[in-house]
């Protein structure tokens, strides 16, 4: 089958710096393909080669069959883009941003309105409809520049770091909106900083550095490569640290480290996971925090390079916080 | 005229999003955003114009210099220098108030036309245009459209507060309307030497001092305030050759009486060359450059 997307040895420089050295993408059609990789690698650049907005230097890029640079016009009318920082227009309510959106994507003015009030009620956003996108919520502008990048319905999507920015349960409210379109049968392309978001949303993971390709992977086979998962737990009480360390530590069957109040230690899979909760409910352990956490993008990348992710700022890992 | 529309007539999915898979599997018809529609300059350019209509409807302190400025200097030099310059004010007003009228147009499209679009330029919403079937110079006839109603609403006020003073337009209705109509078109071309800066320096501090500097060498320096055979000689041989003294002779023409036929000719020609030549270039830079 045809990709939906193929980028083969693509390179950007601007300047002296070379944002993208050789890179290699491929996605085929109805999958998500994660691109994973720290501040400044390049994944923005990718995505703004890739949705005909800035011209390669050296390489060929083809959306849905049509090369980017000659074929921009028609390119344009398949895709679907969402950037890291907010595309829509603050100035215009919701409705007046979708209808704008349609009318330049040539829809007649009835259908445009259509789309808009569909779209708007699928992102729960009819009540802030007459609103000025201003004044929306750091989620409700997500979801709405979420909404604007579908209303030309596109077959090929790209998304910049959908979530960041957002707290843990919008984000998982946006997850859920990816992968219904994944199912519905769009391609996606989403770059993100979390090997968790990846794992969650993507069929393929291509991790970048330094605007290489460093792994290519299925977020099971990348997983394999960087290391499996580490159990955090917290007891509600510091005192009884070495506590919740014993039952752990008969869990997975050594002893571990427990320090700052926490008990980490790897756990060899997810069954591991519920029987230290179950041990620790039966040790009387009340716990307020018990995690499952991937390698952070930092770890992973030390596995993969052998150094640690430079530029990368904010890229630790995040742990789901049990009630 | 800028783009090359769609020769191909596409399919419109007006089905959910869950016909899209199917389709992807072919390559003859595809589920595309939209029928390809002729005209997609003209009908995205006034889309867009919308777009920046609503935006100033949200925020009319924008077109505040623009009707504020042309008035200042009516009654600043009608009340200070009207006595000096010809004998009394009520006079000079009438001979001030047709070189006004260009001045406004000049300054409605000078000062804010280029800023508003470094501004947008820099949002990120144009990324999204950028990466939707829009052509290029939609983005920035949009803008410039836009702008006319800054020129309506500025020469509307700055007939009624010329009225309040005492102005009276000593030809016609159809003349002054003339007269109105060709500063807004005289304004709206020169406009484009704004746009032109804009797009090459893309930095609001130098596109708004610029934009405000630009219309003075220009507009005043020129039989407005005074005749130009009072003027030394080299600021003269200036007034002989500037464009826009044909356009204040046409405007004095029109709305007191005087020739008519050749500063209208001159002031359409070179609002046609304006046009042509910023116009082109404004365009030509910004394509470049996205």
């Amino acid at each position: 089958m045809r990709p939906a997307f193929q980028v083969e040895g693509l390179v950007k420089k601007f300047g002296a710096t070379t944002a993208l050295d050789g890179v290699d993408l491929r996605a085929q059609p109805g999958t998500v393909l994660g691109v994973l990789g720290p501040n400044g690698a390049g994944k923005t650049t990718a995505i703004r080669i890739l949705a005909t907005m800035l011209r390669p230097d050296a390489g060929t890029v083809e959306v849905d069959g049509l090369d980017v640079v000659h074929d921009a016009v028609r390119v344009r009318r398949t895709i679907g883009l969402t950037g890291q920082y907010a595309t829509v227009d603050e100035d215009l309510t919701g409705t007046e941003n979708l209808v704008l959106f349609g009318r330049l994507l040539d829809l007649p003015r009835a259908e445009a309105r259509a789309r808009a009030a569909r779209l708007l009620d699928r992102f729960g956003l009819t009540e802030a409809a007459g609103r000025r996108a201003a004044t929306y919520s750091g989620g409700m502008r997500r979801r709405l520049d979420l909404a604007a990048s579908l209303v030309g319905e596109p077959r090929i999507l790209f998304l910049d770091e959908p979530t960041t920015g957002l707290d843990p349960g919008k984000r998982e409210e946006l997850w859920q909106t990816i992968r219904g379109l994944a199912d519905d049968g769009t391609t996606v392309l989403l770059t993100t900083q979390y090997l968790e978001e990846a794992d969650a949303l993507a069929d393929e993971i291509s991790v970048i550095d330094h605007g290489r390709v460093i792994a290519h992977d299925t977020p099971a086979g990348l997983k394999q490569q960087v290391g499996g998962q580490t159990v955090v737990v917290r007891p509600r009480d510091p005192a009884r640290l070495p506590a919740a360390a014993g039952v752990v530590g008969r869990v997975v069957g050594r002893p571990v480290e427990a320090a700052r109040g926490v008990v980490t230690a790897p756990v060899p899979d997810e069954h591991a996971f519920t029987e230290i909760v179950r041990a620790l409910e039966h040790a009387d352990v009340p716990v307020t925090e018990l995690a499952l956490r991937l390698p952070s993008l930092d770890e992973a990348f030390f596995t993969l390079t052998g150094h640690p992710a430079e530029l990368s700022g904010s890229a630790s890992g995040r742990s789901r916080e049990e009630p | 005229m800028t783009s090359t529309p769609e020769s191909s007539v596409r399919t419109v999915s007006s089905a959910p999003s869950s016909s899209v898979s199917s389709a992807s599997g072919g390559d003859g018809d595809r589920a595309t955003a939209g029928t390809a529609r002729p005209w997609p300059l003209v009908r995205h350019s006034l889309a867009l114009a919308g777009r920046s209509l609503t935006k100033t409807r949200r925020n009319p302190g924008v077109l505040l210099d623009a009707l504020i400025l042309p008035v200042i200097f009516l009654v600043l030099f009608v009340y200070l220098f009207g006595g000096a310059v010809a004998g009394s004010t009520r006079e000079y007003l009438q001979y001030l108030f047709p070189g006004i009228l260009v001045l406004t147009t000049v300054l409605a499209g000078q000062v804010s036309t280029g800023l508003s679009i470094v501004t947008d330029m820099k949002k990120g919403v144009f990324d999204r245009f950028r990466s939707m079937p829009v052509p290029r110079a939609a983005l920035l006839v949009g803008s410039v459209l836009a702008d006319a109603i800054r020129y309506v609403i500025a020469v509307v006020v700055l007939f009624g507060v010329g009225y309040l003073l005492g102005f009276r337009v000593e030809t016609d209705l159809a003349s002054a309307l003339a007269a109105t109509a060709l500063a807004i078109g005289f304004g709206f071309s020169l406009s484009w030497l704004t746009v032109l800066v804009a797009v090459l320096l893309r930095d609001e501090t130098m596109v708004s001092t610029v934009g405000f500097l630009l219309p003075f060498p220009l507009v005043f320096g020129t039989g407005m305030a005074a005749p130009a055979e009072t003027m030394p000689g080299w600021l003269r041989a200036w007034a002989d050759v500037n464009p826009v003294s044909h356009a204040i002779e046409a405007s004095q023409g029109l709305l007191l009486g005087g020739p008519v036929a050749g500063p209208v000719g001159m002031t359409l020609l070179w609002g046609g060359v304006f046009l042509a030549v910023f116009g082109t270039a404004a365009i030509t830079a910004y394509r470049r450059l996205i």
